[in-house]
């Protein structure tokens, strides 16, 4: 009989922030138990406090460098509030969306084409010097040129709106400090109908993908739960940039629907756990058991009513004909939901560089103060929650942030065991290419570690496998 | 400046450039007119001068002066952009930097702080070399309409001598003695005194970094439109000669 093993994955690797995967086979080498562990320090929401409220998008963006922006406007939201701004001027509002659909644009490319491709080009256990962003474009130049010129596209966006590609300052308390230039609208928008067609290309090849490989995306790393995610006020279309909260069952019962996302703390709670920094939110009528959900491209396809461009809708149309319009539980099927938000994200950009609002000087409105501010978002991963609290001198004196990748918790941690069961039990010999499968479905939540634990540093992913006697028999660290 | 002025003046040298001055002036304020820009960062246009914090050295006569204080003398050859007095400048800047909490990528100054303009300038590409002291210094924000965040403050003292010259008030003093040496306010904290946003003392263009703060106005500047998003710290002064 074989002893009892532990197997650690560690670094988990083309994800962004520093977690490990730990895995425990009994004596007969089934999966007894694997877990996401994240386990870097937790910092912002304490050491944001006592700095100056109009400071606060601009410290928290610092949380993460892939999508920076989405912690810049959930901030700015949540500190709209706080300068009683209601509501912003047509040029803010509408600087602020084309900032946030250039963001969604460029992270969801990087996250396809450059972490996620090579294992859907090349399957799950291929030989890891073959599963890279290098070899995608060795094996297919076109794609990888298409790879890098949208995400660029995406990029500049941002500069335009933000004043930098990573960490600018564009929105600020009220509104925003800058409007488009018509020589920057005209120069997006000789390109703008080149990146919808390739768009609708990653549509293909994402939906191709799903239902080419139906068996495969129907068992991995799939199961029923809840899902939640903004929609839009008015009609429960998507709706990235602002809206109501919607949560639906696997089945699709409405859980709420159309919620104030001011009263988030009334729907949702955190738990912890001791083993991780990263805590466990589930909706709080539910309880911690049945409550959990996930959020992120997938869980807004399931969730919204319809898409209000005409591109983009009719891809949503397809996702959902494939389980007749109840949602869709498959955890591979974040790559196809995530693509038709690109598209979704170009036209919208296209409408936007036609609208002569992004030309207005009116930026920012002044109102009467208040002490507390939420402000929430559909970053590319989900859902992201910014709450804060400020004293008569400005200064921030409470922080809770609610990242995409925290509200998926639960479904990786899930994610992870499922793949664990299927693909490595019974297995006398644990090779690399079987523990790349349980990172491919950590990797389809696109997570952002460091972002959930407001992390400091430098993190990579790990896999530890452990005996019944809780011994550490084997592990692989993966540099990023 | 007057033609009288011109009949009086006599000439010296920077690095080998010919400059006018007249009888009173500093070194500084003579290469100022003539387009020749020496860093500094303790003085400002306006106010008088003092020499402390040493950015402005030059070698005049064998001797290191501060360019600020120093009278300029007839056919006096003074060395200004030398490698040696080059990083000397650097040295300081980045003790400045060890010595004090300057988080550039969050401060609502960057782009428009003479430190940070200074160490482009300076060609300071990597964080300073010395080690941070990393001084636990506190938020003043008890003023409803300004702010103090001493972790940026450099000691400079020009908002201390515009308060108490422009301003006629004090607000402003030195506390501590040699690496404790501070500025802090006269009263308690800020909201203790009579400061007001129109205070010469509180405008933007005394402070050379990102201390003393106007409340809820910070990055209202977009970035490429801030000062030394335009050029070089120094630029408008050597635009002079162009």
């Amino acid at each position: 009989m074989a002893e009892p093993r532990l197997i650690e994955i560690s670094p988990v690797t083309r994800v962004e922030g520093h977690g490990k995967v730990t895995i425990h086979l009994n004596a007969e080498n089934e999966v007894d138990e694997a877990r996401l562990h994240i386990v870097e320090f937790r910092g912002f929401e304490r050491f944001i406090r006592g700095r100056l409220m109009w400071e606060v998008p601009v410290i928290v963006q610092r949380l993460c460098g892939i999508c920076p922006v989405s912690h810049h406007l959930a901030a700015a939201k949540a500190m709209d509030m706080i300068a009683g701004v209601d509501q912003l001027t047509p040029t803010a509002e509408k600087m602020r969306r084309l900032m946030h659909y250039g963001q969604v644009m460029q992270s969801h490319v990087l996250h396809f084409f450059h972490l996620a491709a090579p294992d859907l080009l090349f399957g799950f256990g291929a030989p890891a010097e073959k599963r890279n962003i290098f070899e995608v474009i060795k094996e297919n130049p076109e794609l990888g040129k298409r790879a890098i010129l949208m995400r660029k596209y995406g990029q500049e966006i941002i500069e335009a709106t933000a004043g930098k590609k990573v960490h600018g300052t564009g929105a600020i308390p009220g509104g925003i400090n800058r409007n488009l230039p018509i020589e920057r609208r005209d120069h997006f928008l000789a390109s703008v109908d080149q990146m919808i067609e390739w768009s609708l290309d990653a549509v293909k090849l994402a939906k191709d993908y799903t239902l080419e490989h139906e068996d495969l995306v129907a068992e991995f790393g799939s199961f029923p739960s809840n899902y939640m995610s903004l929609v839009r006020e008015s009609d429960g279309a998507l709706d990235l940039y602002h809206g109501n909260l919607r949560a639906l069952s696997s089945t699709g019962d409405m859980i709420f629907d159309q919620v104030p996302y001011t009263k988030y703390h009334e729907l949702i709670v955190e738990d912890v756990r001791s083993w991780s920094y990263m805590k466990f939110p589930f909706i709080k009528t539910l309880g911690s058991d049945a409550g959990w959900y996930r959020v992120g491209p997938l869980a807004r396809m399931n969730t919204a009513a319809f898409i209000d461009t005409a591109l983009a809708n009719a891809a949503l149309k397809d996702l959902k004909a494939v389980t007749c319009g109840t949602p869709n539980n498959s955890t591979l099927a974040n790559h196809w939901a995530r693509m038709i938000e690109v598209l979704h994200c170009v036209e919208k950009i296209r409408e936007l560089l036609n609208d002569p609002d992004l030309q207005g000087t009116d930026l920012i409105v002044k109102g009467d103060r208040r002490e507390e501010g939420i402000g929430v978002i559909e970053a590319p991963r989900g859902n992201l929650i910014h709450h804060y609290k400020v004293d008569e001198h400005d200064q921030v004196t409470y922080c809770n942030l609610i990242v995409s990748t925290t509200h998926n918790n639960e479904g990786m941690n899930r994610a992870v065991k499922d793949v664990a069961v299927k693909h490595l039990s019974g297995k006398e010999q644990i090779t690399e290419g079987m523990l790349n499968h349980v990172e491919v479905a950590i990797r389809a939540y696109d997570p952002c570690l460091s972002c959930a634990t407001h992390a400091l540093g430098q993190m990579p992913l790990q896999v530890e496998l452990f005996n019944a006697d809780g011994a550490l028999v084997d592990s692989r660290t993966q540099c990023v | 400046m007057s033609g009288t002025k011109k009949e009086t003046g006599f000439t010296f040298t920077i690095d080998g450039v010919e400059i006018t001055a007249y009888a009173g002036q500093t070194i500084m304020e003579a290469a100022d007119e003539a387009g020749v820009y020496i860093p500094r960062l303790c003085d400002h246009e306006g106010l008088r001068h003092q020499g402390s914090c040493r950015v402005c050295t030059v070698k005049a006569g064998g001797r290191s002066v501060a360019a600020c204080t120093q009278p300029a003398a007839p056919g006096q050859a003074v060395e200004n952009e030398t490698p040696r007095l080059t990083k000397m400048r650097r040295d300081l800047v980045e003790m400045l930097f060890h010595e004090g909490n300057h988080l550039c990528p969050i401060c609502e100054a960057s782009g428009n702080c003479e430190l940070q303009a200074m160490a482009y300038r300076l060609d300071m590409t990597e964080a300073t070399r010395f080690p941070y002291l990393e001084p636990c210094r506190a938020l003043d924000a008890s003023h409803p309409d300004i702010a103090l965040d001493t972790n940026r403050c450099i000691s400079c003292g020009r908002c201390i001598r515009a308060s108490q010259d422009v301003d006629g008030k004090g607000i402003f003093g030195y506390v501590g003695r040699g690496i404790h040496r501070r500025v802090a306010v006269n009263g308690e904290n800020l909201a203790d005194t009579d400061a007001e946003v129109t205070d010469h003392a509180i405008s933007a263009e005394v402070c050379p970094v990102g201390c003393i703060i106007r409340k809820r106005v910070g990055f209202a500047v977009p970035i490429g439109e801030r000062e030394f998003d335009h050029g070089l710290i120094g630029h408008d002064i050597e635009e002079k000669r162009k």
